[in-house]
């Protein structure tokens, strides 16, 4: 059952990125060329996601305890280190190269493209370069 | 290329992507971050992590033929990039999301409706280095 339910969500995500024009990047790269073909789509996206997911996750605090699991498993750092400002930085440029970022990707992957499944394969393999680089430590993409 | 101005239909995607983030920490728990949940799964340490990240994948995966099925008319996937450059930005992506702690569903969607203090950093430096980034290849390098 809950995989059932991990199935629906990554579904519903999937349509709202299908629906918003994420997973296309001639889109994403546009709502970054304020210079040239602009097209601020994209600003909405952000909005309708946050608006919801701000009120959503509120209520469902209001419980003590996940449908399926012990607690809410939250990232409680907030250390601001240049760690995260670095990757952040890298993470942008490299999104500004492919116009793909992982959550627009995943679900592009459904519409059989090849550069999709061309792009996420590297995605991967930068994970493996970061556990290179600092191989003492777990990938702890918290979020 | 340039594309459509999409408010409304952008707005309806991105209300449906802070619905899945909104499901997920109902029903598990956890945060709806597309970097957390690729290498979660690629670096899973047991198979309960793996199996439920594996079951969302399957779900955005399977979002672009539910569309096609209900409205006759695939999401459009536009690359306007060379596979080498694909490549590139995805070992980018990877390796700074994976640094960053996160990317725009993670830090943009999840992190600034919780307020985190890290993702108020981590969003601007990203959209900012994406910025940038796209400048100089239109319009600098002449891409």
């Amino acid at each position: 059952m809950r995989l059932v339910y991990a199935l629906f969500t990554g579904l519903i995500f999937g349509i709202g990125i299908a629906v918003s024009g994420m997973m296309n990047p001639a889109k994403v790269l546009n709502f970054f060329d304020v210079a040239g073909t602009w097209d601020p789509s994209l600003a909405f996206v952000m909005g309708g996601a946050v608006i919801v997911t701000f009120i959503g996750y509120r209520l469902v605090w209001r419980r003590s305890a996940p449908l399926f699991g012990r607690r809410f498993q939250l990232p409680g750092s907030t250390e601001v280190d240049s760690k995260l400002i670095g990757g952040s930085a890298l993470f942008g440029i490299g999104w500004g190269i492919a116009g793909f970022c992982p959550g627009a990707a995943l679900p592009a992957l459904g519409t059989g493209r090849w550069e999709v499944a061309l792009f996420l394969v590297a995605v991967v393999g930068g994970f493996f370069l970061r556990r290179l680089l600092t191989p003492t430590k777990r990938a702890d993409a918290a979020t | 290329m340039e594309t459509d101005f999409t408010p409304l239909t952008s707005f309806g995607g991105g209300l449906a992507i802070g619905l899945g983030a909104v499901l997920l920490m109902l029903g598990l728990g956890r945060i709806l971050g597309a970097t957390g949940i690729m290498s979660g799964l690629v670096f899973a340490e047991n198979k309960d992590e793996a199996l439920w990240r594996g079951a969302m994948i399957v779900g955005m995966i399977l979002a672009p033929g539910l569309i096609f099925a209900v409205t006759g008319t695939m999401p459009a996937v536009d690359v306007p990039i060379s596979p080498t450059m694909i490549v590139i930005g995805g070992l980018i992506v990877g390796l700074g999301a994976s640094l960053g702690s996160g990317c725009t569903s993670g830090h943009g969607v999840c992190g600034l409706s919780r307020l985190s203090v890290r993702s108020i950093v981590a969003v601007p430096t990203f959209m900012a280095t994406a910025a940038v980034t796209v400048y100089l290849i239109r319009h600098v390098f002449g891409g």
